[in-house]
């Protein structure tokens, strides 16, 4: 995992025709198209759970979303150094996928603070499973709601640097792509692993009292 | 059709207990009131129009909040949503019913507050009128269904604006850009759009939130 | 009518109900003691559906248009007065010819002369009265009674006792109570609640 990221960071610079700018694109595009995906899992869970009424997908929706969290977070990280090296500001209103992202780590910091307030149960998990779904739906209606408000706030014309991808710089954007969302799979595996291990110690010691 | 029936039968429920308890309604109307005094105050002079018009729409979406907070305190008095949960009508009618009473108080207080917007800030046309109308609705809509879920936690009085601030979003671009952009129609089109999808979102997924 | 086997019923950490089972027959009437904190209430509201077991399979005969719960709290709106409130019930309901079973109810508890203040100036006894004319509204097959005579007041008490013994071989009864002394002679089983 490790080995593939610093890998990709590694055949980055072997394009030296290019700046730091493009070397972090080569992360952070993976890591938001990761973050969107994990969402996605997330309210597939969630409608799997709403549809079948078994409460093991609570947890599996819920990783899904704590995932896609972390990784949305990262692509603001990541978001932010790309607009600094690219245009010298740490942060771009005018940038789409970085506005959206900070709407989005802010609906599903509320996920968080909902599951923090109700107690354990079939109730949270449901209404969880409800807020996850708005989740996925709020990303493209924010996404259009960003664009429109464009109109409102910045009125310029913004090409997107869409680099040109040649073949080694696809590449290397594939092998980078392929490293987050593996790693984003391990990760999701590990946590979903130990959440199941600590409900079932729970319930073992409840067992024995 | 009797999912209606049951519909206007929750709904004038919800306006009678309102008309005779009195405390939410006179609350948000005072709130939008001093909302909108305290930021005559906090906008720079010369600032434009434009600005008033965002901070009407912040405005609009705190009182609205207000008004939702409290949405659901009549059914927690006695238990009284078991009483609802357990009757034979459609749980959706529940959140239907409330949304349209919810409805009608911030329209109420927007009566009110939009007259007194004109006269302290600026002029609102046809557009931006109808911007307020499709987003009442949207807040309304997904508004109802947040607050009961809010209400089953602790501190549901914070966690309603966390959970709904989000969703506001949109609503707050589409509705100042009603009001301020040459192209309103637009912003009337994408509200349109964000009540369809998220009110029947909002139907739909009522029946899963307020039973196990 | 019902059948219940291993209700097992947790709240996060606590398990309130374990490995209960539980057979009404067709009008039966089933009494459920136990002391407070017992879970009682909890398998009342399981049954009724409010509540859904952690584990454990639940099987009732009728939907919720034949079952009348009677809850731990009222479950009518304070601002509205005795007959809002069992309008909008009969109209949920669907009960038929709305305004004289309201009425007969009414005048059966004894809430007649009342029914046009609003619930927030009852009594708690009046208010349990209400809630008894809620539960019956409908005429259900299945009663589900969480603790009825808890909150009665002597009259209230007597005129419940009435119609229970009407009840009685009539419709299905569940009943849950601290103190079985008063319902032991109707009761056709028992559940004891540790």
């Amino acid at each position: 995992m490790g080995l593939a990221i610093f890998l990709a960071l590694l055949v980055a610079p072997e394009d030296l025709d290019q700046g730091v700018s493009q070397r972090i694109f080569y992360i952070h595009v993976p890591v938001a198209l990761t973050a969107y995906f994990c969402f996605g899992l997330g309210a597939w869970k969630a409608l799997v759970l709403l549809w079948r009424g078994e409460e093991r997908y609570d947890l599996e929706s819920y990783v899904a979303i704590h995932q896609g969290t972390i990784f949305g977070v990262l692509t603001l990280v990541t978001g932010s150094i790309w607009a600094k090296a690219s245009w010298g500001h740490w942060w771009l209103w005018s940038e789409d996928q970085l506005v959206l992202f900070l709407v989005l780590f802010l609906f599903y910091c509320a996920y968080f603070m909902l599951r923090f307030s109700l107690e354990e149960g079939p109730r949270r998990a449901r209404s969880s499973a409800v807020y996850a779904l708005f989740g996925v739906v709020l990303i493209p209606i924010s996404f259009l709601a960003i664009r429109l408000a464009e109109g409102l706030i910045h009125p310029t014309v913004f090409t997107r640097e869409g680099p040109q991808m040649s073949g080694s710089m696809f590449a290397t954007f594939c092998v980078s792509w392929a490293a987050v969302t593996l790693l984003a799979y391990v990760l999701y595996r590990v946590e979903l692993a130990g959440k199941r291990l600590d409900t079932d110690l729970r319930e073992l010691r409840e067992a024995l009292q | 059709m009797t999912y209606f029936a049951d519909v206007a039968a929750l709904t004038r429920k919800d306006l009678k207990v309102e008309l005779r308890a009195r405390d939410t309604l006179p609350a948000m109307l005072l709130f939008v009131l001093s909302t909108l005094v305290v930021f005559r105050f906090a906008l720079p002079q010369g600032a434009g129009d434009d600005a008033a018009y965002g901070l009407l729409w912040v405005a609009i979406v705190f009182t609205a909040l207000l008004g939702l907070g409290r949405a659901w305190v009549p059914e927690q008095e006695h238990g009284v949503l078991d009483g609802l949960v357990l009757a034979p009508c459609d749980r959706s009618a529940i959140w239907f019913g409330k949304t349209l009473a919810t409805l009608a108080f911030l329209v109420a207080a927007q009566v009110v507050a939009l007259p007194a917007f004109v006269l302290f800030f600026a002029p609102l046309d046809a557009t931006a009128l109808a911007g307020v109308v499709l987003a009442d609705v949207g807040i309304c809509a997904v508004g109802s269904l947040m607050a009961a879920m809010a209400a089953a936690g602790r501190a549901r009085e914070l966690l309603l604006p966390l959970l709904m601030l989000p969703l506001a979003i949109p609503l707050v671009v589409g509705g100042v850009g009603a009001a301020v952009s040459p192209e309103g129609e637009r912003y009337l089109l994408f509200l349109a759009l964000y009540d369809g999808v998220f009110a029947v979102l909002s139907w739909a997924s009522f029946e899963y939130v307020i039973t196990e | 009518m019902i059948r219940a086997r291993g209700i097992e019923k947790r709240y996060g950490r606590r398990r309130v109900l374990a490995g209960i089972d539980l057979d009404v027959p067709l009008a039966g009437f089933v009494l459920v003691t136990g002391s407070n904190g017992s879970g009682k209430t909890t398998l009342l509201r399981i049954v009724a559906g409010l509540a859904a077991p952690t584990r454990g399979t639940l099987e009732v005969d009728v939907d919720r248009a034949r079952m009348g719960f009677l809850a731990h709290e009222p479950l009518v709106y304070r601002e509205l007065t005795a007959l809002e409130n069992l309008d909008l019930f009969g109209r949920l309901y669907r009960v038929p010819e709305r305004r004289e079973r309201i009425g007969m109810l009414l005048e059966r508890f004894g809430l007649w002369e009342a029914r046009g203040e609003r619930v927030s100036t009852y009594s708690r006894g009046m208010v349990q009265r209400l809630a008894l004319c809620r539960t019956l509204l409908h005429d259900p097959d299945l009663l589900v009674l969480d603790e009825p005579y808890s909150a009665l007041d002597e009259q209230g008490a007597e005129l419940l006792d009435r119609e229970l013994d009407e009840l009685v071989g009539r419709r299905t009864l569940v009943v849950s109570t601290h103190d079985p002394r008063r319902l032991e002679r109707l009761a056709t089983g028992r559940l004891a609640l540790a």
